[in-house]
């Protein structure tokens, strides 16, 4: 019932993707070589990391965070490490008193244009049934606990707007280098069910 | 439509299946059906807001027992088939019956993808709401397309912000058009959504669009 499963009755659904496959190309649909191209994208090019260097790059330049912060879509184009490819983004900021994290309960919107195809468990069903009711619970099962009197901002993502969490700057990183910093930022502070790695903790 | 894929405070289905060191795709087939479904969506013969739809008309018990991309599959079997752009009996041969087209070069479908992909409308349409302004989410059942989910249907938020005029899914994916309007982020406490043993801190944010909305 959640993505686990994907892999106990591969081979119908394959023969019938190869075969859809075959048509589409067959029928001019569809050409292959456009389809190469699409995997490699998201196979090779697209992923966390970009969304990783804009989380680095706001932590140490202040005046590019509040352009983050006020125009996601553009201050991220601006940096060319990745681009938005027209989507419209909100940067949320999380501090020692607000913790954002997204959801998409109805289907599986998720900023992919900056941090690639979503985890298995962002699309799951207990995920998008369980982030808005009780996020509390859900990011416990993420090791993240936090004081009741943090306010949880929960996000659920029903328009065409793509969310990134901007997660707290650890603590002891003074003086690193972006691309220090942009090691901590896992794809799931991101989302907002981590925070970034403590690189005194040994976690990172 | 009030369906299985409206899951938003449901229970039962267990904790989060959290994978560490997880592959982008977990088999080949899943890689070659997400370019096929992006590069199907090149042709502009469908929205994203129509897709979706032909996705939450899965019968539930389809949907709930078939992993993520094979509901992919079974949309796209469906979506090609409705739009006739594929036939029944093609679908079943895996043979085309009439003539080829000429397929869209990779730049072509990469070029029209990201054209596509903003549904920011560039029209001066009046918001009927302001910041901070007391909302109340219209109790309605559409059988078709909406992005309201049931949980929030009924209850009380607060514009938290304007987000300028975006294309309406209930009517677009419908093919009936756009009809342009706001777009807004509504803040919800957690209690006025889920009773008084949610949490009194945490808050719930929703976009809506004006037609979902009337003042509070």
């Amino acid at each position: 019932m959640t993505n686990h499963d994907d892999h106990s009755h591969l081979s119908d659904t394959e023969l019938r993707v190869r075969s859809l496959e075959s048509l589409l190309v067959d029928k001019g649909l569809v050409d292959p070589a456009a389809l190469e191209a699409i995997v490699d994208r998201y196979e090779n090019k697209v992923g966390p990391r970009n969304g990783a260097r804009v989380v680095a790059r706001a932590w140490s330049d202040p005046a590019f965070k509040k352009h983050l912060l006020e125009d996601a879509s553009a201050a991220i184009d601006s940096l060319g490490y990745t681009s938005t490819q027209g989507v419209d983004m909100l940067v949320l900021e999380n501090t020692p008193s607000v913790h954002n994290v997204t959801v998409c309960s109805l289907c599986s919107c998720y900023p992919w244009a900056v941090l690639g195809l979503p985890p298995a468990w962002y699309k799951s069903f207990p995920y998008r049934a369980r982030a808005v009711k009780d996020p509390r619970g859900v990011l416990r099962e993420f090791g993240l606990e936090l004081a009741p009197e943090v306010e949880v901002r929960v996000w659920d993502s029903t328009a065409e707007l793509r969310y990134i969490v901007l997660p707290e700057r650890p603590e002891g990183t003074e003086g690193f280098t972006e691309e220090e910093l942009a090691e901590l930022v896992t794809r799931n502070s991101m989302i907002g069910t981590e925070k970034a790695a403590n690189p005194n903790a040994g976690d990172s | 439509m009030d369906g299985i894929h409206d899951m938003g405070g449901m229970d039962g289905f267990g904790p989060i299946p959290i994978e560490y060191n997880e592959p982008v795709f977990h088999a080949e087939w899943e890689g070659r059906l997400y370019a096929m479904n992006s590069a199907l969506g090149a042709l502009g013969e469908w929205n994203i807001d129509a897709g979706r739809a032909c996705m939450e008309r899965l019968a539930p018990v389809v949907y709930l027992q078939s992993p993520y991309y094979q509901r992919w599959l079974y949309r796209m079997e469906n979506i090609l088939v409705e739009r006739g752009l594929v036939t029944p009996t093609e679908l079943t041969a895996g043979t085309p019956e009439g003539a080829a087209r000429e397929p869209l070069s990779t730049d072509e479908v990469f070029g029209r993808l990201r054209a596509s992909r903003s549904a920011r409308v560039d029209q001066p349409v009046e918001a009927k709401f302001k910041v901070g302004d007391a909302v109340l989410v219209r109790n309605i059942h559409p059988v078709g397309h909406t992005r309201t989910p049931r949980y929030a249907r009924g209850r009380r938020g607060v514009i938290d912000r304007d987000h300028g005029v975006f294309i309406f899914p209930d009517t677009h994916a419908e093919f009936k058009g756009e009809s342009p309007q706001h777009l807004y982020s509504v803040r919800f406490t957690a209690r006025e959504l889920w009773g008084p043993d949610a949490s009194e801190t945490d808050k719930v944010y929703l976009d809506m669009w004006d037609d979902y909305l009337d003042a509070d």
